[in-house]
């Protein structure tokens, strides 16, 4: 092997002529491929020495096989020099700042000096532009008057003077420019930033076109037997024919005319064999008018070579499927069916320590019959590198074969890492190690705490599977990407996973107010969980039995410990809290273990907002979060299912009273408005500070609707108690508001188009359904309706208008949002924090003196500080700190 | 020409001040670096231009940091390429 080396510098530069032709290995004169028995013709464009890509040929230059050679590039002496699309700015710049007629800079070597500075300088390093020169003036070299060169895409250039008054434009042809530019000294040429060594501009010209190798456009063979050609190969083609034909037309001295016609065709056929989607150029297509992928095309954008194909690649060792939810697997756990782990394998290198293990994995072979059946092994391979399939034909052949030196590719088995990912991978939590639990059925399996980093849910969603291949991927993969280690969220500082849904609605049902259960009650709850004895019971029943309060229950999975004070998010931030005395038991208090008071629910237990699992990673570590998490959500589960919890149209019900009172509301409201209509159409109106008067109308409005939705809420949510399961989840925070609620129950309220009433449609109205300039309510999509009474035919429009805003808000941040990460993840990639604190870039530039200025790793912090200041507090002194 | 505005006075603006070569020295020993591979700032700078800095100088920018309190930055001024 060679040793590695350092790249001191990548110099970028032109090919010449002269170069060209030396790297070819073949002059290519006919536009055929193959001839009738499926053989290269000699100088065709699949000529032999250009490298062969049918197995079993050789190729004539490097006298190798198809996939060893690497393919030699020929190439076609064209009839007359044609422009290199790609290089057309830099002609025109070179045109319009040279002499017509010595080619020589049109500055005085003074001015260049002006502007380039001192030539031994340190600082020197400017470059004349374009700007520099002055339009039309005379050459100060030779006295040549300069004409004002025109550029027209996608190839054209013009010189344009004046005769008898009228503009008139003299076409330059390749030849002409390239006479020109020939003549431009090295010197100059160096002032505007040209490095005449590498790039003379001459050679942006091209007078020879290098033919690839045929390994960069092989030719398929479809199913039919036909050869089909790749599309450069096709380009090539038509380059060759028109540049044959050209030649002869020129042999035979055709009319300047047909000359002209003919250029212009070869131009074409090279602009577009460079570049198929130049402006002003129509795209060269297929028979089947499919545009060609030529050169360019290759190489740009999110398919292209770099982005597709160098950054990025499609991998092996990796499964995607449906995924769906199991609560009964640990969060750091994941699913995966039988079929799929029976074919993705691990290789194990084979150990004096490990040979009998592997020859049994061998001996089981490539099928495994259930989910409980040890696992086998698909592939053995030999230490030289051989591969062996495993079959039932040669299980115990190879069984007795293996040694150490050999590798045995097994199966996956239960307990594996391996990495799980959905896309968008928009943070690291996008991908994390879980261990494998083989399964049956065809979807991966997850524990739905850890949808929220994922951002899954089980809609259809797919999620990616990778299995790491060597000791060290394992072993990074448990420390640095497991799930353990990442419930805390780097961005926050505070967990990340945690319960969603119903695990919040099930612990609130559980935890609020006090309850007893009876003993076989507990243990329905508590069956799941990894206890050994039930506590001492609160008190006993009128027959005697033992109860325990539904605070006890939910205390068996709280560390031994652990001292909480906090609000959930039920409270209602009454101006004086009551503390332990809450009516509706928001204030939760936790004493060495035991939940005292409060109700458990999103700030407890909640994803992106879970106290309680907070202060548990803080002062027990991840294993024990892990632990805790997997045990709340399983008791929150039981919590639910003991009462049962469903929602149902008639939930939404309200008595005739409220249905009164709500009516009297939007009447009220509806009136309020035409009222203050009126006074604004008799002049009355008195505008507020910097507001014009229709302004103020229309934020009056808006007040008085808003307040009047609100109403209906307030009556709606009167008559919903507790007892209604909606209101269990907005209090709980488990999903949904009150909001929601209303607009189910109450009234829908105003629909708005960005934050205004809506004013489209049609001339001085939004709908014919209404008068011109009609200012009402009811107009300009106000709806008095609920999702439940269902909404009248201009209001569902209405509701459409304002619905649509909103999708096409998301669509718009989404895919800005994304370019914006794009870009910030290319900027700031391989930054690094170095041993010491700095952040650098790989060259050891400083970007940052110390990470984030305090050192500290925010996914290592309490909510961005480095120290959890009150969590200790509280612990010592189990009482609440202000 | 004009009123002339101190910018080293306005609220924003952080302390800057040019190191000495001892200072340079020591804190190039400190972080293992040489002076090239020090963040860099213009000599045009207007708060560079306010101290009477000149390409080649260290200064050090001393500002209120949410996270630490104080945080110490260190630059090098380079001379603005045109364009």
């Amino acid at each position: 092997m060679t040793s590695p080396k350092r790249v001191g510098r990548i110099e970028f530069g032109l090919f010449s002529p002269k170069e060209i032709r030396k790297m070819s290995v073949r002059k290519i004169i006919w536009a055929d491929t193959y001839d009738d028995d499926g053989f290269p013709y000699p100088q065709g464009l699949m000529d032999l020495n250009l490298g062969v890509i049918d197995p079993g040929l050789r190729c004539k230059t490097c006298d190798q096989k198809a996939a060893d050679c690497p393919g030699h590039f020929g190439h076609i002496e064209l009839a007359k020099p044609v422009i290199h699309v790609g290089y057309t700015r830099l002609i025109r710049k070179l045109l319009r700042v040279s002499c017509r007629s010595c080619s020589r800079l049109l500055m005085t070597a003074e001015e260049v000096e002006k502007i380039i500075g001192p030539e031994d300088s340190e600082l020197a390093g400017e470059l004349v532009s374009e700007k520099d020169i002055k339009k039309e003036r005379v050459c100060p070299h030779c006295g040549e008057q300069q004409l004002k060169i025109n550029f027209e895409k996608p190839t054209t250039f013009s010189e344009v003077f004046v005769e008898d008054g009228r503009k008139v434009e003299h076409k330059l042809t390749p030849a002409d420019i390239r006479a020109r530019l020939e003549k431009i000294p090295d010197d100059d040429l160096r002032a505007l930033g040209v490095n005449p060594d590498v790039a003379r501009p001459e050679w942006t010209i091209l007078t020879v076109l290098p033919v690839p190798p045929v390994t960069m456009r092989p030719s398929i063979i479809l199913e039919n037997g036909q050869r089909s050609e790749d599309d450069l190969t096709h380009k090539l083609v038509d380059i060759i024919r028109i540049n044959q034909r050209f030649k002869e037309n020129q042999d035979a001295g055709a009319p300047q005319l047909i000359i002209e016609d003919l250029w212009e065709l070869l131009q074409y056929h090279v602009t577009t064999y460079l570049d198929n989607e130049v402006a002003g150029c129509p795209p060269a297509r297929h028979r089947s008018g499919r545009p060609l992928k030529t050169l360019s095309q290759r190489l740009k954008g999110k398919e292209g070579r770099f982005r597709g194909s160098l950054s990025g690649k499609r991998v092996n060792f990796s499964a995607r499927t449906v995924i769906s939810p199991d609560p009964n697997l640990s969060i750091g756990e994941v699913g995966i069916p039988l079929a799929i782990t029976n074919e993705m394998t691990l290789p194990i290198r084979v150990t004096p320590f490990n040979i009998d293990e592997l020859r049994q994995y061998v001996l089981n072979g490539p099928e495994r019959p259930t989910i409980k059946s040890p696992c086998g092994a698909n592939y053995a391979i030999r230490p030289d590198n051989r591969r062996m399939r495993l079959s039932d034909a040669n299980l115990e052949t190879v069984a007795e074969m293996i040694e150490p030196g050999w590798t045995v590719e097994r199966q996956l088995k239960a307990n594996d890492i391996v990495l799980f990912n959905r896309q968008p991978s928009l943070h690291r939590m996008s991908i994390m190690a879980h261990r494998v639990v083989v399964m049956d059925g065809k979807t991966f399996r997850l524990n739905p705490a850890v949808c929220p980093p994922y951002n899954a849910d089980f809609d259809g969603d797919e999620m990616n599977l990778h299995i790491p291949q060597t000791e060290e991927a394992r072993a990074e993969a448990e420390i640095l990407v497991s799930v353990q280690s990442n419930i805390l969220s780097p961005r926050t500082g505070g967990p990340i996973i945690g319960g969603i849904h119903d695990h919040i609605s099930g612990i609130f049902l559980l935890t609020h107010t006090v309850r007893h259960f009876s003993k076989e009650e507990t243990l329905y709850l508590t069956q799941h969980l990894p206890i050994e004895h039930l506590p001492e019971p609160d008190r006993l029943d009128d027959d005697g039995k033992p109860l325990w309060t539904n605070k006890q229950v939910f205390s068996l999975v709280l560390p031994d410990d652990l001292n909480m004070l906090f609000q959930a998010s039920s409270c209602q931030n009454c101006e004086t809290c009551k503390r332990e005395m809450c009516e509706n038991d928001a204030f939760v208090r936790v004493v060495n273990g035991n939940l005292i008071t409060g109700t458990i629910d999103k700030k407890g237990i909640g994803a992106f907002d879970g106290q309680i699992l907070h202060r548990i990673i803080r002062q027990h570590g991840m294993k024990r979060a892990a632990r805790f998490i997997d045990d709340v959500t399983k008791l929150s589960i039981r919590g639910i299912m003991l009462e049962g919890f469903s929602f149902g149209i008639d939930d939404e019900d309200l008595t005739k009273t409220e249905y009164g009172q709500i009516d009297e509301v939007l009447n009220g409201a509806l009136s309020d408005v035409e009222r203050r209509i009126k006074i604004y159409n008799e002049g009355q109106l008195e505008p507020m500070p910097g507001r014009t008067l229709e302004e103020t109308l229309e934020m009056q409005i808006m007040q008085v609707l808003g307040k009047a939705r609100d109403r209906t809420g307030e009556i709606a949510g009167r008559h919903l108690g507790m007892d209604n399961s909606a209101v269990v989840m907005a209090v709980s925070g488990a999903r949904g508001s009150m909001l929601n609620l209303t607009q189910m129950a109450g009234c829908l309220g105003q629909q708005s188009v960005r934050g205004e009433r809506i004013m489209r449609g049609y001339e001085d109205r939004t709908l014919p359904h209404f008068r011109r300039n009609e200012r009402g309510a009811e107009a300009h999509g106000f709806i008095t309706n609920s999702y439940k009474s269902g909404l009248s035919p201009t209001e569902f429009f209405f509701h459409a208008i304002g619905g649509r805003e909103g999708l096409v808000d998301t669509a718009v941040r989404t895919s800005q949002s994304g370019y914006l990460q794009r870009r910030m993840i290319n900027a700031l990639q391989d930054l690094k924090v170095a041993y010491d604190g700095t952040v650098r870039t790989t060259g050891g530039r400083i970007i940052q003196f110390c990470y984030g200025e305090d050192g500290t790793d925010p996914g290592k912090s309490s909510y961005g500080s480095p120290v959890d200041v009150k969590g200790i507090i509280e612990s010592v002194l189990k009482q609440e700190v202000k | 020409m004009g009123t002339s505005l101190d910018v080293l006075s306005h609220e924003m603006v952080p302390d800057h001040q040019i190191m000495d070569g001892e200072e340079v020295t020591n804190l190039l020993a400190t972080y293992h670096i040489s002076l090239e591979q020090l963040p860099k700032m213009y000599h045009d700078d207007p708060a560079v231009k306010a101290i009477g800095g000149d390409v080649g100088n260290v200064i050090r920018i001393t500002r209120d940091s949410r996270t630490a309190g104080r945080a110490e930055a260190y630059r090098l001024v380079v001379k603005r390429p045109k364009k």
